[in-house]
């Protein structure tokens, strides 16, 4: 993956950069040692690493304001971070950039249970934004698979998604509000406690910019009352085109349950040995769950069941406790870590119309026997999002290659056949040279103009999203 | 002014490009909201249809002049609906035609059921326009989930044709319901009304729709019938220090169309967190009538005679305050013209809104003036 150049100007004013920073911030919170700054090299996708110029980890909006309008005057690339779990390389450094991490903001300022939000700092973690609520009985929806981890700053510089999104929405269905410092310092409220914009939706168009237009450090979120309660039931078929034939039927009967997962046989087993959920072995599991008070719990696992027992079922098992379904769960949410024990691994996160499900499976399945690299499957099959995981060895020259290439052939096969190149994931580096086969020239233009507007020096995370020979001419006009 | 309907999006680019001068743009006209607009009318009606539905996908793309009713029928067929209720301002402003699906994504209208499943920005998946330029630009697509890139989408969303020109929009759509039950609870106080409905809401029980229309809080459950009969109960002895609820057949239409109102005339369209309510209720000064939604946070506000130049001011002052935002929706052409509409927004997020404007519309040829403050 190839990144720009380091402005060699930049790296050459490093003391003096770190000087006027230590001038507005805490000794502590500025980290210039090579030996610190390696830290964050990069973010959950490790394939690639440069430790940053500087890094940085204010602890309060008018800290960030003074780093950003800092580093706008000095022209230096700022590369937000939250917790570093962006699978895109979202918050990956170059060698000449200020790393902004907002770990140290993490502080619930208002919890407001009347009016049902909460409003926190971008650093704190997505399931502690609940865990702050949950005693009341509220929660916050999204729920990404790295929620212990992931922070509220990167959930909204990403719009991540979770596996519950199929009823509650994605984080920008659930941000109300957020604080936000321009590149030049400048402070910027957008939205609040009340729903939707009076004028221009600025804050949908923040939501999923990847840190290129803003850094957010104070957010605004939906909480929900915990439902009554949740149980999921186990279906096991003998090929993905009968699950996803059992899904449409689900959903076209008009029930919408909470969460519709899918994994392949691979998969199942990986997770099984990590979770011990007694996963039935079979090429295709769906775990669908629903939500209400147990005899509601009931009526609708009912009618699940009657559904997938027209599409033949080699298992068809409810969850019997509050134990089970911990388990079930869990193994669903490890099935990256679960992989990652076995093997090397690239996730993809390709979204496609649900009808594809089948084509796209067999295509991937041909793929895979092609590229010599094994492939599992998991992702929400409710919505179309899937998760393709491909093994490689690290260790062996040129596999990783292979490995980039097979995927890039996959999301490209989702885009043809309707869908797009990232659900929940976000660009990054890793998908940003395919963006030319979802969107025109035209297309990315338009983006690329809102870009010039919150940040038209080009300095915030400047090297993502946009293929680089787009964005060429305005990072170097820019410079 | 009126040129001839446009036909294709091809159409649009080629007027949109050899403009030389202000295009009003317009699907059903069902929508005279704004400072009055004048320049050509650029009928967008003409690009009408039903791309494709997929109802196991629950997505359907249209054509952004597609009648709204057209959708709601393609829709009803299959027991699946738009689940943000778009409202219909027709009654209100005495408009004739049909209200589009594009006018619908431009304005972001959404009501009663809003405040559960979302409003329409949370519904749109994919638009295609038209921009000042006369660039034909897409983004999004007809997946449910999707961040490949910026978030064009709900930029566009409410930016009232300001920006560009939808000609398509794609949505996510979600099933039909087998039972709809509403509670009927009189409560004569607005604070305390609100304060049912936040307890309704802030249940387990997935209120659909909390209103209150005269004296009476609405409260609407919608589901498998066993499941809605279990939660009316629920909810009547959650709800039991307030008063009694009583199942009732009401009209929902009523408070998304805001019909207590259609004979004011003028009419505000407010959100603000449902606590502030009735602090704005307090500004609105005596003869105005007022339907509270979504729990509170959303006020309709008409007012007949009087002086609507300074209750406008003072809900505007009021909201500025408070945190949300106040929007004349009906009003005379006179009063539309001399006060600022829409929120004024405070400085950074003005000067955005500016920049954005000029980096879609470079020559501000677009319902230009609009939604100007």
């Amino acid at each position: 993956m190839e990144m720009p150049t380091p402005n060699p100007d930049v790296m050459a004013r490093k003391a003096r950069v770190a000087a006027r920073l230590r001038d507005v911030l805490p000794r502590d919170s500025v980290i210039d040692d090579p030996a610190q700054t390696r830290a964050y090299e990069c973010d959950a996708l490790t394939a690639y690493r440069c430790p940053p110029m500087l890094a940085v980890l204010p602890a309060s909006t008018a800290e960030v304001s003074d780093v950003l309008r800092i580093c706008n005057e000095e022209g230096v690339p700022v590369v937000p971070r939250g917790s570093g779990t962006s699978l895109a390389g979202g918050a990956l450094p170059t060698a000449d950039c200020v790393i902004l991490g907002v770990a140290r903001m993490n502080a619930v300022l208002e919890t407001d249970y009347h009016n049902r939000f909460v409003r926190v700092q971008s650093g704190r973690t997505n399931l502690s934004v609940t865990g702050a609520v949950e005693g009341d009985g509220f929660f916050y929806a999204p729920d990404p698979s790295s929620q212990l981890a992931c922070a509220i700053a990167g959930n909204i510089a990403m719009n991540s998604g979770g596996a519950h999104c199929l009823k509650y929405g994605v984080t920008t269905n659930n941000l109300m509000g957020v604080t936000l410092v321009q590149m030049d310092g400048t402070v910027v409220e957008l939205g609040g406690a009340h729903l939707d914009a009076g004028g221009l939706d600025l804050l949908g168009v923040i939501c999923g910019s990847e840190g290129q237009l803003g850094v957010v450090t104070e957010a605004t979120l939906r909480i929900l009352h915990k439902p009554e309660g949740a149980r999921p039931v186990l279906m096991g078929f003998d090929s993905a085109e009968i699950a996803g034939a059992c899904v449409a039927d689900i959903i076209k009967a008009g029930l919408l349950p909470v969460a519709i997962e899918f994994m392949d046989r691979m998969l199942i087993e990986v997770c099984e040995d990590f979770a011990k959920a007694d996963y039935p072995m079979c090429e295709a599991l769906l775990i669908v769950e629903v939500e209400g008070s147990d005899a509601e719990i009931d009526a609708q696992l009912a009618l699940i069941k009657e559904i997938a027992l027209r599409h033949s079922p080699v298992a068809l098992r409810e969850s019997a406790s509050a134990d089970e379904s911990a388990r079930i769960w869990a193994g669903r949410k490890a099935a990256f870590s679960a992989i990652g024990r076995i093997s090397d691994y690239m996730c993809l996160d390709g979204t496609i119309p649900v009808s594809e499900l089948p084509y796209v499976l067999r295509r991937i399945g041909e793929m895979s026997k092609q590229y010599g690299l094994p492939v599992g499957n998991v992702f929400h099959a409710g919505d179309g999002n899937m998760h393709p995981l491909i093994c490689y060895d690290a260790n062996k020259p040129g596999d990783l290659e292979l490995c980039e290439e097979f995927g890039a052939e996959v999301l490209k096969l989702c885009v043809e056949v309707g869908g797009c190149l990232t659900g929940e994931h976000g660009v990054g580096i890793e998908k940003r040279d395919l963006m030319s086969h979802q969107y025109e020239p035209a297309d990315l233009d338009a983006q690329m103009g809102v870009k010039d507007v919150f940040d038209p020096n080009w300095l915030l995370n400047p090297a993502k999203v946009f293929p680089l020979a787009s964005s060429e001419a305005r990072r170097i006009a820019a410079e | 002014m009126k040129m001839d309907q446009m036909q294709s999006e091809n159409e649009i680019a080629e007027v949109v490009r050899g403009a030389n001068g202000p295009l009003q743009v317009r699907g059903g006209g069902t929508r005279t909201v704004g400072r009055p607009v004048t320049g050509e009318v650029l009928d967008v009606s003409g690009l009408s249809g039903v791309t494709l539905y997929e109802p196991g996908a629950l997505t359907i793309v249209a054509q952004a002049g597609t009648p709204v009713s057209e959708i709601e029928a393609a829709l009803a067929a299959e027991n699946q609906r738009l689940a943000f209720e778009p409202y219909d301002l027709s009654g209100m402003l005495g408009s004739s035609g049909a209200s589009t699906i594009g006018g619908v994504v431009a304005t972001n209208a959404s009501g009663p059921r809003r405040i559960m499943a979302g409003a329409a920005r949370d519904f749109a998946l994919g638009v295609r326009f038209v921009d000042g330029a006369g660039r034909v630009i897409k983004n999004g697509g007809r997946v449910m989930k999707n961040v490949t890139g910026y978030d064009l989408v709900k930029l566009m969303c409410g930016s009232r044709g300001t920006l560009g020109v939808l000609t398509e929009v794609s949505l996510k759509v979600l099933p039909g319901v087998e039972t709809t039950q509403t509670l009927v609870l009189p409560v004569a106080d607005a604070a305390q009304a609100v304060a049912a409905m936040s307890r309704a809401l802030g249940s387990p029980y997935e209120v659909s729709g909390a209103a209150r229309v005269g004296g009476d809080v609405w409260l609407r459950l919608e589901g498998f019938g066993v499941s809605v009969s279990y939660r009316a109960d629920a909810l009547r002895a959650l709800l039991s220090e307030f008063g009694s609820a009583q199942v009732q057949d009401v009209d929902w239409t009523t408070v998304r169309d805001a019909v207590p109102l259609h004979g004011a005339d003028a009419v505000w369209r407010i959100s603000v967190k449902p606590g502030d309510a009735p602090a704005v209720l307090a500004v609105a000064s005596a003869g105005c009538d007022a339907l509270l939604d979504w729990g509170g946070g959303l006020i309709w506000i008409g007012q007949s005679g009087g002086a609507p130049q300074d209750t406008h001011a003072a809900l505007q002052a009021c909201t500025a305050a408070l945190g949300g935002h106040a929007t004349l929706i009906k009003g005379a052409e006179d009063l539309r013209a001399s006060v600022p509409v829409f929120q004024p927004e405070p400085r950074p997020v003005a000067d955005l809104t500016a920049a954005l404007r000029a980096q879609f519309d470079p020559r501000g040829i677009l319902n230009p003036g609009l939604m100007a403050a």
